[in-house]
């Protein structure tokens, strides 16, 4: 079986500077101070990792342990600083909380906005439209602007964008979490349903129920290192036992 | 090719941005898109009344071959076009923060939108001048069908200059402030609320204009416009290096920096 994703040594590092230079001005001050080092601080350290297509796959680990940084070294957002990541297929966008979206737009022309982001057309998207908005169940709303929905709303749409075609690969940062129960089941359902025509999940939850109902494999990482890698019982049991 | 394939994939989001932006500025104003072509006439009223009145000498004076109001707003149009492209796409990238840390977007998008997005606003402060032409009974001559050269000399070195801009920004949030002193005195170095003549007694100063790429497209602009005249090889020349050399020292620059971007928003 081919791989979705091939992670090979890789590493993130950090500038931690303690206030962000962002002006020539204070650039200069500090360069004449020799104050320019930065501390540097490595939020993932010298990962492997492969990832099968048509498998659903979990992350778990504590909070700030580096998860929501290696899905965006996935997703391409950030370069890692060493090490190379391989990615077969189409990634929908990095669905987590407030995902790309312009909130001073409406959630009618965030969806035109991210369906262009995806590629996709007017066309398309005004073919896909009504299916988008029904499956967030947000009609009288949809055309307020995003920055008066609450969290659960915004994810809902996020989630809707995301998965209305069928993306080779779906990544799904915590975005469940927020969601009401009857919209989680509906997510898992949809999970379920493009699992099954082949698409790659990745899955990031601190929900260990959820992680378990939908993973087939699960790493466990641990301050930037990859702890542990197996059967989704077996690596949730032990990081469940021993977090605790 | 790999480029060129990306860049089809993402015109959607292009068309999308400069759309997004003409309806934000043009939606809430009761004048629509005339507020376009009217800004530059106003514009126009008020510099070369001031002038006239300042100089003291009617229509014609050091030298113009023209109405003075015809020779400023040949001038301003190109000049306000690669001003407000710049100066638009130096916040584009940083702006666009929410979106660039959510989802892989080559970045150059922003800036480029900004610069089409400037080029339609210049396209309607173009029917300002026919209107002004018109009206003031300015011969209109056969080169007029060139104008489409000077305007893309103008629109490639506005990208490059674009690409450098934006890239910058988001390190240096104050080189916006510098960029808008730069701006007026960039103005004032380029012949557009004075005549060109009045160098012709400062070889120093003329000197100076003449390392300014603005003053190339100005007067290209003016030649094919309103002076009936096709500018030779050596100018073009000129326009084209100009534009070319800001077009790749803002790839090269923007290519560099662009995957630390992310890290500094
Ligand atoms: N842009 C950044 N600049 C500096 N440090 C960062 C940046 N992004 C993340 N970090 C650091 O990297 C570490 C990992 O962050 P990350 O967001 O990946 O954690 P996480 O595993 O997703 O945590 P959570 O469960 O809370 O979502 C954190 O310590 C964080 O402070
Ligand atoms: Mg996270």
């Amino acid at each position: 079986m081919s791989n979705a994703v091939e992670i090979k040594n890789v590493s993130m590092h950090f500038n931690m500077a303690k206030e962000k230079v962002d002006s020539i001005k204070e650039y200069l001050i500090k360069f004449f101070k020799k104050q320019l080092f930065f501390e540097k601080f490595v939020a993932l350290d010298d990962i492997n990792l492969e990832i099968k297509a048509g498998e659903v796959f979990g992350l778990v680990g504590l909070n700030g342990c580096g998860k929501s940084t290696l899905l965006k070294i996935i997703s391409g957002i950030y370069k890692p600083t060493t090490g190379s990541v391989k990615v077969n297929g189409t990634i929908s966008p990095l669905i987590e909380l407030g995902a790309g979206f312009d909130m001073d737009l409406t959630a009618r022309e965030n969806i035109y906005l991210n369906g262009a982001v995806l590629g996709y057309s007017k066309e398309y998207i005004n073919e896909k439209f009504d299916e988008i908005v029904d499956f967030t169940e947000l009609h009288q709303f949809i055309d307020i602007p995003m920055k008066n929905y609450s969290s659960g709303m915004v994810a809902r749409v996020g989630f809707a964008i995301a998965t209305v075609t069928k993306p080779d690969i779906l990544i799904v940062d915590e975005i469940l979490a927020v969601g009401d129960f009857l919209f989680q089941e509906k997510c898992e359902k949809r999970i379920d349903e493009l699992m099954s025509g082949g698409t790659t999940v990745i899955i990031v939850s601190h929900t260990i129920d959820q992680i378990k109902r939908l993973c087939d494999r699960v790493a466990w990482i641990e301050k930037g290192k990859i702890k542990m890698i197996g059967e989704t019982d077996e690596v949730c049991d032990l990081y469940t036992q021993t977090s605790v | 090719m790999k480029y060129f394939q990306t860049f089809l994939r993402y015109r959607y989001l292009l068309f999308n941005l400069i759309n997004r932006d003409i309806k934000v500025k043009y939606r809430r104003s009761i004048l629509g898109i005339l507020w376009s072509v009217l800004n530059p006439l106003l514009m126009m009223a008020v510099i070369s009344t001031v002038f006239s009145t300042l100089f003291g000498m009617g229509g014609k004076f050091g030298g113009l071959s023209v109405p003075f109001h015809i020779y400023y707003l040949t001038g301003a149009t190109i000049f306000n076009f690669v001003s407000e492209a710049t100066s638009t796409s130096m916040m584009s990238v940083f702006s666009a923060s929410q979106l660039i840390k959510k989802v892989y977007i080559p970045k150059y998008i922003f800036p480029l939108e900004k610069c089409m997005f400037a080029f339609v606003n210049m396209l309607f402060s173009l029917i300002a001048v026919f209107i002004v032409m018109v009206v003031s009974r300015v011969e209109f001559h056969a080169t007029i069908v060139l104008i489409f050269i000077p305007i893309i000399y103008a629109l490639i070195f506005s990208i490059g200059m674009s690409l450098l801009l934006s890239a910058l920004t988001v390190f240096f949030r104050d080189i916006l402030h510098i960029y808008s002193v730069f701006l007026t005195a960039w103005m004032y170095a380029t012949p557009i609320i004075y005549p060109l003549g009045i160098l012709n007694d400062h070889p120093k100063l003329m000197f100076i204009m003449k390392l300014n790429p603005m003053y190339y497209f100005v007067e290209y602009f003016r030649s094919v416009v309103v002076y009936g005249t096709i500018p030779g090889i050596r100018d073009n020349v000129v326009c084209l290096a100009c534009s070319i050399v800001m077009l790749i020292i803002g790839i090269a620059v923007f290519k560099a920096k662009q995957d630390k971007f992310v890290l500094y928003m």
